[in-house]
């Protein structure tokens, strides 16, 4: 599919910024880091999880353990569609019994892959809570997930979509809003 | 990302893209195998029959568990205690079997080519689970994978299959797989074991134990099968185990670093010694936990989707 660009939401300064206050939020929330645990969902929750992960390292001295979550063998999409998605490796390195786990995704939209994820998590053991943090929230959600940490509200249209482009694999840094060339 | 395949009957002719798209899918699903639940809901409402025609350990159960791991229903047959005692045909067991709605077949069958020949049948997903003397693709796909985790490619990689070539569909589509991603392949084993005109397939022949294990990296060893012995083509058990048997003198002798497969069931003290199998360069039981995931991987390739 093809895109245009309608506007830049952020850049590198702006994004960065809204991760130091992701960092503090859940800091507070949490009362702390003891028993917290973070993990991103591929790809792009990854290295957001990993960004946030450093900032709570930078703010509390605290070296919090990160996992990496791939939510396609959980996806209730896929048996729709003719082109399979790739399956990457799940990595949680890890006891997530008794924990906080912050799961981390760059933008939620529909809440589908939250609900795999969700589901997921709960074959590695019994956390003791979730919490969930996401840099957009673009609405337009199918299912009845919420976040607890919310880096922006993006409302958007049909048609609109937004893109997070992250150095690790794009590159630069910066959240854009585009829209499908019809 | 989907296979260009649509049913797999051997590895003859599979594309290297395949194959890789197989393993990375396959390391992947093996993490799955390492957790406290081990199942993810990625075939539900999917349903496998499991046509076992020839006995099975290993293939059977790890199918099945393959098929389990990613929830897929399962159905078991086996050729003992089925209709085939009554005279049933081939044929007429699998359009029955499909008429019950089958997503995919799983088959071994003493005859070559039998699974290819099922595709004309129904229209389900069809994967060899060994046909006969001729293939055993999944076999083969663990054996690679298990020596892509182990040397990190398959590109260059010199790898010795030792034993009765000529009855095995292991060897076979060892000898495809390997070929495809660029590995040196050498056959050794007596001359009675080794295929006529098997060279053509861009293999080296080698007759002699010592000189296969100075060219490899990795070898494979295959099983004696008991059950064709008696037909004249070796001696005795003894004097194979003397010439092609992985002993650990032998091993100790290489003064390097060897890698050790067999697809099992293991005749230990006629083509391996108990500790060589047991031993440091034996990869045996990782190339079984392989089994499983690479299974998983090509059932969601084939199976998963619309």
């Amino acid at each position: 599919m093809d895109f245009k660009v309608k506007s830049r939401i952020a850049d590198e300064q702006a994004l960065n910024r809204t991760v130091t206050r992701l960092a503090h939020e859940i800091l507070e929330k949490c009362r702390g880091v003891e028993n917290v645990g973070i993990i991103g969902i591929r790809t792009r929750g990854e290295y957001l999880s990993k960004r946030i992960a450093k900032k709570i390292e930078e703010i509390e001295n605290v070296k919090l353990p990160v996992g990496v979550l791939d939510v396609v063998m959980y996806r209730d999409d896929f048996r729709m569609k003719n082109r399979l998605p790739r399956v990457e490796i799940t990595n949680i390195p890890f006891e997530v019994d008794g924990k906080i786990l912050i799961l981390v995704d760059d933008v939620i939209y529909t809440g589908r892959t939250i609900r795999a994820a969700l589901d997921a998590l709960m074959d590695f053991g019994r956390p003791s809570s979730i919490q969930l943090a996401v840099l957009i929230d673009r609405g337009h959600r199918e299912m009845p997930i919420k976040a607890d940490y919310i880096g922006r509200n993006v409302p958007t249209s049909p048609g609109e979509e937004v893109r997070v482009l992250m150095k690790e694999s794009d590159g630069e840094d910066a959240i854009l809003l585009v829209e499908e060339n019809k | 990302m989907n296979l260009s395949i649509k049913h797999l009957y051997g590895l003859e002719g599979v594309p290297k893209e395949d194959l890789t798209q197989i393993f990375d899918t396959a390391f992947s699903f093996r993490e799955v195998l390492e957790r406290p639940i081990k199942r993810v809901p990625t075939l539900q409402g999917k349903t496998i029959v499991n046509l076992f025609f020839e006995n099975s350990t290993r293939t059977r159960i790890s199918f099945e568990l393959a098929e389990k791991r990613l929830s897929a229903d399962t159905v078991n047959f086996s050729a003992s205690g089925s209709s085939l005692s009554k005279g049933e045909s081939l044929k007429d067991t699998i359009q029955n079997l499909y008429a019950m709605k089958m997503d995919a077949i799983v088959m071994r069958h003493p005859v070559p080519g039998s699974a290819k020949l099922l595709s004309q049948f129904v229209n389900a997903v069809i994967i060899n689970a060994g046909d006969g003397t001729h293939e055993h693709p999944t076999q083969a796909l663990l054996d690679i994978m298990s020596l892509k985790e182990k040397f990190g490619k398959i590109e260059g990689l010199n790898v010795a299959i030792v034993g009765d070539i000529r009855h095995s569909r292991v060897a076979l589509s060892n000898i495809f797989g390997l070929k495809a991603l660029g590995a040196n392949v050498a056959l050794c084993g007596p001359p009675t074991f080794i295929p006529y005109g098997v060279e053509s397939l861009g293999v080296k022949i080698m007759y002699n134990l010592d000189e296969a294990l100075q060219f490899a990296d990795a070898v494979n060893l295959l099983r004696i099968q008991r059950e064709r012995q008696g037909k004249g083509l070796i001696p005795s058990l003894r004097e194979y185990r003397n010439l092609y048997g992985m002993t650990r003198e032998r091993l100790e002798n290489l003064k390097k670093p060897l890698t050790i497969l067999h697809p099992g069931p293991i005749n230990r003290g006629v083509e391996i010694d108990s500790d060589v199998a047991d031993g440091d360069y034996s990869i045996i039981l990782h190339q079984v936990l392989n089994g499983v995931a690479v299974r998983m991987a090509v059932l969601f390739l084939l199976v998963g989707g619309k």
